[in-house]
């Protein structure tokens, strides 16, 4: 990948469901490196935003290129928009971690089995040699002695760090964080945000949907934040946190603090 | 009443077991084929499978199982088309038809259990499957599938329990099954219970292992729902 080609590009994203619009055209560029955190009140289109760039919400208009590629969308005959090539589609999705607000592993598989599913059915990679690197996933982000435990026996903060194991195990371009801490309980997000932390620093390319505060102004190289579908102020953190021209994103961090 | 009289048709009731045992395995899976096959229309999203495959269940599920039978071995029979059709030669036999009427039915069932167990899988492990670039059919094989399966599993077991006791209505289409085998004994010797008795006994033995083979196979399956090994 030459030095100009950023690892994520999204150029003026519509969204709507039914009456309501909930993507009022949002663009986005994700440099290699970059982590931006996504902030916006309930409502505000955030999660919908990372949900259609891997195509989990089908965008009524607007082009996502991960890597240079561009996915190809086309038409229907009624006006809305669907992928063109859908093994396109699971092509680029594997190129995107995804980690979900509930974790969404596997019931049924153990973590280690949850870790090695995709590599080795999606991409096709040897069995050998995905375990080998899930377990060191696994101790990268400290479970390393639960590789053979199910989901429900893992406390939330432990699934959703075996979730972001999973997700590494792709060999993602970008990850794809929605709410990651929102459904841990206060004393288990430390641990997981200490993981996404050290991610950051390794230099991943990150997208945060977030609503940690803290994280968005120590972690994140930019901060996007989100109004009814638009962006109303982005930048790097110091510049907003430290005042942003924006007065609904001053009112949303004084809410939080206070 | 003699010992050797509970022996001897106890005998002959066994001899008749592998008879009842093929028609309930052949019309077990010959169902489950079927039942996939609606289960699959049903949730097909396309309005005219839809309607078909509810029309499907609510017919066979919707009437005698005895009269199904009936209709497919003599009713069948009784019309020149089908006498002069091709099936003939498969359909002039009862053990055919009698294997054919059970599936059928047992499909609609089956096809109920199937769809229950398929809309319980949650959505978020779908999804978590999609974002990992799964296409269709991987999906399904390697998360849709397996936790569906898992679904089915207690209430599939309850069908193949039924379908074991239902397979006693085909002594009345000229099989000799275990049930036809205890009424024959009834009518020759006059004995009114016994060979009724042993005859239950012989069902019952077949069913109990029957569900505990579904227990096992639920206990193996479903380590993940357990409490956490200490």
């Amino acid at each position: 990948m030459s030095a100009e080609t950023p690892a994520l590009t999204v150029e003026k994203m519509h969204k709507r469901f039914g009456q309501l619009e909930v993507l009022k055209g949002i663009s986005l560029i994700a440099n290699d490196g970059d982590v931006i955190s996504i902030l916006g009140s309930s409502g505000s289109g955030k999660s919908t935003f990372l949900r259609c760039i891997n195509l989990l919400e089908t965008p009524d208009d607007g082009v996502v290129s991960v890597a240079g590629e561009t996915i190809k969308m086309r038409r229907r005959r009624d006006g809305r928009s669907e992928p063109a090539d859908r093994r396109q589609v699971d092509r680029i999705r594997s190129e995107l971690g995804m980690v979900f607000q509930s974790f969404n592993l596997w019931s049924h598989m153990t973590v280690l089995e949850n870790l090695i599913e995709a590599p080795v059915h999606v991409q096709k990679r040897p069995r050998a040699e995905c375990v080998e690197e899930a377990r060191a996933l696994l101790a990268k982000v400290g479970i390393a002695d639960k590789w053979n435990a199910y989901p429900a026996h893992l406390s939330g903060g432990q699934q959703q760090r075996a979730a972001i194991a999973r997700a590494l195990a792709m060999r993602p371009k970008v990850m794809l964080f929605d709410e990651p801490t929102s459904a841990l309980d206060p004393e288990l997000v430390g641990e997981v945000l200490r993981v996404m932390r050290a991610l950051a620093e390794e230099g991943r390319t990150m997208l945060v949907v977030t609503h940690e505060m803290g994280f968005a102004r120590d972690v994140s190289t930019r901060v996007m934040f989100l109004h009814q579908g638009l962006v109303e102020a982005e930048g790097p953190p110091d510049e907003l946190f430290g005042g942003s021209k924006s007065d609904r994103f001053r009112q949303f961090i004084s809410k939080d603090r206070g | 009443m003699d010992l050797d009289f509970i022996s001897k048709t106890f005998v002959r009731l066994l001899g008749a077991l592998p008879l009842t045992l093929s028609v309930w395995s052949l019309s077990v899976v010959l169902g489950a084929l079927v039942a996939a096959g609606v289960t699959w229309m049903r949730v097909s999203g396309v309005k005219s499978f839809e309607l078909f495959a509810r029309a499907y269940v609510t017919v066979f599920r919707g009437t005698p199982l005895l009269i199904q039978l009936f209709i497919v071995y003599y009713g069948l029979a009784s019309l020149p088309a089908v006498r002069a059709s091709l099936f003939w030669p498969f359909l002039r036999e009862a053990f055919n038809c009698a294997v054919l009427s059970l599936a059928l039915c047992t499909a609609g069932y089956q096809a109920e259990i199937f769809r229950g167990a398929l809309i319980a899988v949650p959505h978020a492990q779908v999804e978590a499957a999609r974002a990992c670039g799964m296409s269709g059919f991987l999906m399904f094989r390697r998360v849709i599938f397996p936790i569906a399966l898992r679904h089915a599993l207690p209430a599939y077991s309850t069908e193949m329990i039924s379908m074991v006791k239902a397979t006693a209505l085909v002594s009345l289409v000229t099989l000799w099954d275990v049930m036809s085998v205890a009424l024959k004994i009834r009518n020759d010797t006059l004995v009114t219970y016994l060979p009724l008795i042993l005859a239950g006994a012989i069902y019952f033995v077949v069913n109990y292992i029957i569900g505990v083979a579904f227990l096992a196979l639920e206990r193996r399956l479903s380590s993940h729902l357990r409490p956490r090994p200490t």
